[in-house]
């Protein structure tokens, strides 16, 4: 396991219950008892670190190196019944975009998002979860065949960014992204969109236009990172907890700000602390969801999501 | 050799005295830097005589080269941001703001006006860079929004000058949202069949690039101006090489398939017209 550096008192009290194990291994002593009371006192540390985080660990929390990314959600949700679907038909494959036809309860369901690797290799393969512009076309034709099938579409967000290189930008990363938000905006089906790590800016907006916008807990979606900003606004890496202060970018900043339309609970020390019972949760919450909007008629559902976005934003008129 | 040498020590000439030279007579291009006239310039639409190099302008000098007798309503003109996050960096941004305005004698980096050319009505949403760069908040995100309702209620077409860095830091998630909320909007304008024209000028980058500045009917860039998404300076540190010569520029985007034209401004109004009545007849 890794720990970030918040996560310190949990990982002594877990190594120290390693060890009584160890031992009691050792000498055939029965420590049951014991270790249920560490067992309990892990859980309540684990609830009070999580309760308490700070926006920037929440920002630390996101990118924990043991969280779930987008196709582990979608094998455990659809148990394997998935078959993923590659290619935008123009250019490429992107690797750091996937999307294929999954089977819920029954229920065809077309998911799409962004995916990171795991290790080094994986990691450079996916492209760190940062797709190019054939990334956000893919999604895109992936939408419209979901739409010509009338299945709903459930979307994975987690990006640190649409990727920002030279051949992104000869093939339209900024045509891609607004074209996504544009079709995604009258889309026939319904569409769920679920934050489960890092969103980041137009990348992760750029499969963000939904019926449901959903945070996990210990994700956070605002316009820049955290480092980012702070590099611009005070030129200066220094800032960045500041920056996560200021920039209000966690699911309860957003939920506050009426920006999103949800928050989905992650279990006790986070989703990597147990991702069978987060996929659990997420599996309930988007099924209920898309059992609610199923009940909407196309043109009734698209209105109300034109309509949620267009309310958004805060001006002053004199 | 005591010609050339300065026998006491300071200027000694008095204040009175002095001629003054008067503000911005000359204009000194940035491109070829040759020395125009300010008045000549400004006849000439801030383009250089020499080599065509476009200035960047404002909505002001916008307007006055498309519409009719510089003729045009101004809608929402009372619109300005608020401070919804209570956003503070290095200065607060409701201090940032009120300088802004008092520099510019602008509300927010967009205005939007209705008028005619050569006749033809349209509206025009145009953004002004010289308020915070041209930085998207919730004010041009509903100024756009607003200007397009008034477009499917008189069924007038569009046109949206963007002039950019991007979405606003200090409002967030707001900022960002502006995005989906500006492009939701214009499928209402294209279901309604009317014409949307998207005028990118220097510099149009980010978040304005990513949402409708993409999105025109026809997308027409002016020449030389800056179209990005990532701008060049964070492309050249992802690639860790020298970009090529005209990288981003309004005819290398054109060369890769996102324009449709590219528009000398003098030409602009000619151009636009045609066009307009290209969409009508």
């Amino acid at each position: 396991m890794t720990y970030l550096d918040f996560e310190k008192p949990i990982a002594e009290l877990i190594e120290q219950q390693e060890k009584m194990k160890q031992a009691a291994a050792k000498s055939g002593v029965d420590i049951s008892k014991t270790l249920q009371e560490l067992d309990e006192k892990i859980v309540e540390q684990r609830t009070k670190v999580y309760k308490n985080l700070t926006p920037w660990q929440r920002v630390q929390a996101s990118r924990h190196p043991e969280r779930p990314y987008t196709l582990a959600y979608i094998e455990a949700i659809t148990e394997g019944n998935f078959m993923e679907l590659h290619g935008d038909r123009t250019v490429k494959d992107d690797k750091a975009m996937v999307g294929g036809f999954g089977s819920v309860n029954g229920q065809t369901v077309m998911f799409i998002g962004q995916q990171k690797g795991t290790n080094t290799k994986t990691r450079q393969y996916r492209n760190f979860g940062m797709p190019n512009p054939e990334g956000y076309r893919k999604a895109l034709r992936l939408m419209k065949l979901a739409e010509k099938f009338n299945k709903p579409v459930v979307t994975f967000i987690d990006t640190p960014g649409a990727y920002p290189g030279l051949e992104a930008e000869e093939r339209g990363q900024g045509e891609a992204i607004a074209r996504n938000l544009f079709e995604m905006a009258k889309l026939r089906v319904p569409i769920i969109c679920i934050i489960i790590g890092e969103g980041a800016s137009g990348g992760a907006l750029g499969i963000g236009v939904g019926d449901r916008v959903l945070m996990l807990e210990n994700t956070w979606y605002s316009v820049i990172s955290p480092e980012s900003c702070s590099s611009i606004l005070w030129r200066s890496w220094d800032f960045k907890e500041k920056a996560a202060i200021g920039l209000k970018l966690t699911a309860d900043d957003m939920m506050g700000q009426k920006l999103i339309d949800g928050i989905i609970r992650e279990p006790i020390g986070g989703a990597h602390t147990s991702p069978a019972e987060m996929f659990s949760i997420v599996k309930t919450e988007i099924l209920s969801h898309i059992a609610e909007l199923k009940q909407m008629k196309p043109d009734e559902r698209i209105k109300q999501r034109i309509d949620k976005f267009c309310s958004m934003g805060v001006v002053v008129e004199d | 050799m005591s010609w050339y040498k300065r026998i006491t020590k300071g200027i000694k000439t008095s204040t009175k005295e002095k001629k003054g030279t008067p503000e911005g007579l000359w204009y000194k291009c940035p491109s070829c830097k040759k020395i125009t006239p300010s008045n000549e310039h400004a006849d000439g639409m801030y383009v250089c005589p020499h080599c065509d190099y476009h200035e960047r302008i404002g909505s002001a000098e916008y307007f006055k080269i498309i519409f009719d007798n510089n003729e045009y309503a101004e809608l929402n003109p009372n619109l300005s941001a608020g401070d919804p996050l209570n956003f503070e960096d290095t200065k607060k941004y409701t201090d940032r703001l009120a300088d802004s305005q008092k520099k510019t004698e602008l509300k927010d980096a967009i205005r939007t006006v209705a008028g005619k050319v050569d006749g033809n009505d349209l509206v025009v949403a145009c953004m002004d860079f010289n308020f915070i760069g041209g930085s998207m908040g919730s004010v041009v995100g509903e100024k756009i929004s607003r200007a397009i309702d008034f477009c499917l209620k008189y069924n007038i077409p569009l046109m949206i000058i963007s002039k950019s860095g991007g979405a606003r830091m200090m409002e967030a998630a707001y900022s960002l949202m502006q995005m989906a909320k500006t492009s939701a909007k214009l499928t209402l304008l294209a279901e309604a069949r009317i014409p949307y024209i998207s005028l990118l000028t220097d510099p149009t980058t980010g978040g304005v690039t990513a949402s409708f500045a993409m999105l025109g009917d026809l997308n027409i860039g002016e020449p030389e101006s800056l179209i990005a998404f990532a701008g060049p300076r964070v492309v050249k540190e992802t690639i860790g090489k020298d970009l090529p010569k005209g990288f981003q520029r309004a005819e290398f985007v054109l060369e890769h398939g996102f324009l449709d034209k590219i528009i000398h401004r003098k030409d602009l109004k000619i151009k636009l017209s045609q066009l307009l009545v290209m969409f009508k007849n």
